[in-house]
């Protein structure tokens, strides 16, 4: 039952206050939604009083795909690269996010080893997460080098990703109950030079941005917001860490064996630019104490559950025995019997609190898919927390909170 | 622990709601309350608000479609943390398709509106004393509520294709 198009409920409430603006003076700009200093497709309908903005209206969807529709048409194996392309900066912790939602709802428990490889490209995708963020405002501020050397790392980890399943950005690794293979020599190798020099690299660009003059009189105040609005508000992530809540997913609700581990939250205590990027580059350092602990602590054993119903067999046995067949073919048609039932489970993505909302009625694919996006819930903050600062604040703001437009319009 | 915070929950919630509380159960990891539509607000309201319970954080909000079910064709399910207890819990309520409102909780949490935004704009429901119930993800000129089962996923327009390739 199509509903009839009506254009008088479509004003926005920046249209509605339109001449009152015109009457006061304010020049309207349009922010985005391509502008290059928003990285991302954001638009902001912006009333400027001199360079002052007083009235911020954002408009997002510019890259909506319908994700949780798509959802619903596909089988559970095939719905993990639409995850990689939520918040495609850290794609990983989404793959594995997706999977262990269906772990939960089939019951499925994954064995030690494949749970610390997990959280070791987990990790790492973190990393590289927030590498983009605290160089972004580096190079929003003015300080290009931070982003040109320090992103080399990021290359580093992305070269890690490609030799574990061949991709870079969207790399759908893992499988429902476990991993596709096992980490390969050259895995280790490189995996064995990143952690020799990231933190050479990192002390480099700490040493750089950290404690300089002009990068703390223009992050230092930019952009805050009080605990109580960014909880208000569904912050979660550094974001709200920044602001001072020590939630992180991966300690309230451990999953993962990320209880093995032994590692600090960092918190804020402005929530403004300065301790955004502060947060994240102290949760660099914890995410690679937590890789090496992984690393040390390495279990023997199976990279998978024994989950023949969801997980696609060896090749090799595909050919050669009747079963793996059988199974092999199920899967790649979707024809796999996963349980009545609906589950949520979060991770602690590189924005915040990444949930799958998950209710299966038993049939080949969900019977609905909700993704809780961070970026989508806080970036509604994001006009309260520009209004009466500068133009140029509200850029640095943007990039602090680290809004991916991919996982903002899903 | 966990079980007493929620036997209190639930003997708060029917203390205030009486027979609009339509009792709890345990889903997975999850204890998931039924609340009656019209006293949603009042219960979102005293989970936030009482003191015991203490549930500061909305943590998502959606709704689903279930055409099949007669009188009760959408479930809109609110989850909620309690940060300081790292409890969370899932409330429900279902709504008939000819009465597609709610009281909007955007008072509550602010975060709840581009939550509901975003589910009236995938299924139509109307939250009412929501500041700006517009579309959010899909244009506005949109003229139907793609989340709904009714809706194909691919355009209604092409006979060439057909969902039956799509899975479902």
């Amino acid at each position: 039952m199509p509903i009839p198009f009506d254009a008088s409920n479509l004003l926005s409430p920046a249209q509605i206050r339109q001449a009152e603006w015109d009457a006061l003076g304010y020049n309207t700009i349009n922010l985005g939604p391509t502008h290059p200093a928003t990285h991302g497709i954001f638009q902001n309908i912006l009333q400027m009083d001199g360079e002052i903005i007083r009235h911020a209206e954002p408009t997002i969807g510019y890259i909506h795909r319908a994700f949780e529709k798509l959802a619903e048409h596909r089988p559970y194996n095939q719905i993990a690269p639409i995850t990689d392309r939520l918040n495609y900066c850290s794609s990983p912790i989404n793959n594995m996010g997706w999977h262990m939602t269906v772990e939960k709802l089939i019951g499925c428990q994954v064995p030690k080893r494949a749970d610390y490889m997990r959280v070791i490209i987990m990790e790492l995708s973190r990393i590289a997460d927030h590498i983009i963020c605290t160089t972004i405002i580096g190079q929003d501020t003015g300080a290009t080098t931070g982003f040109l050397y320090f992103f080399q790392m990021r290359e580093k980890i992305y070269e890690i990703f490609e030799g574990l399943c061949g991709a870079r950005l969207t790399t759908n690794i893992g499988r429902i109950g476990g991993m596709e293979r096992e980490f390969t020599q050259d895995v280790w190798k490189k995996l064995e030079t990143f952690m020799t020099e990231f933190p050479v690299a990192l002390a480099e660009f700490r040493d750089l941005v950290e404690r300089n003059r002009i990068f703390m009189d223009r992050t230092i105040n930019c952009g805050p917001i009080s605990a109580d609005r960014a909880l208000a508000y569904g912050f979660t992530g550094p974001n709200l860490r920044a602001a001072g809540i020590d939630y992180d997913v991966r300690v309230a609700q451990p999953y993962s064996s990320y209880e093995d581990f032994d590692f600090a939250i960092p918190v804020g205590a402005n929530g403004d630019t300065y301790d955004r990027f502060m947060v994240r580059i102290e949760e660099m350092v914890e995410s690679f104490s937590i890789i090496q602990q992984a690393m040390s602590k390495m279990p023997e054993g199976p990279i998978h559950a024994d989950v023949p119903a969801f997980y696609l067999p060896e090749k090799q046995e595909v050919y050669s025995k009747m079963e793996a067949l059988i199974y092999h073919f199920k899967i790649v048609m979707g024809e796999m019997d996963v349980p009545k039932g609906e589950v949520y489970h979060a991770v602690e993505g590189g924005n915040g609190e990444l949930g799958f909302y998950l209710i299966s009625d038993g049939g080949r694919t969900p019977y609905r898919l909700h993704f809780r996006r961070p970026c989508f819930i806080f970036y509604q903050a994001y006009p309260e927390m520009i209004t009466g600062t500068m133009l140029s604040d509200a850029i640095l703001t943007l990039s602090s909170l680290n809004v991916i437009a991919g996982e903002l319009d899903a | 622990m966990e079980l007493a915070i929620h036997n209190i929950i639930g003997e708060k919630l029917q203390t205030l709601l009486g027979d609009q509380y339509e009792g709890k159960h345990l889903e997975y990891d999850f204890m998931v309350y039924h609340i009656h539509k019209s006293k949603i607000a009042e219960a979102l309201e005293l989970l936030k608000t009482d003191a015991d319970l203490n549930f500061h954080f909305l943590t998502t909000l959606c709704a689903s479609h279930f055409p099949e079910n007669k009188g009760a064709e959408f479930v809109m399910m609110y989850q909620l943390h309690n940060m300081y207890q790292n409890v969370r819990i899932r409330i429900k309520t279902q709504l008939p398709e000819n009465e597609l409102s709610l009281p909007s909780i955007t008072q509550l949490w602010p975060s709840a509106n581009w939550m509901e935004r975003q589910e009236y704009d995938f299924f139509g429901i109307n939250f009412e004393g929501h500041p700006d119930l517009r579309r959010i993800l899909n244009m506005d000129e949109m003229n139907y509520f793609p989340l709904r089962k009714e809706y194909r996923m691919e355009d209604a327009g092409r006979d060439d294709k057909d969902d039956k390739f799509f899975g479902r």
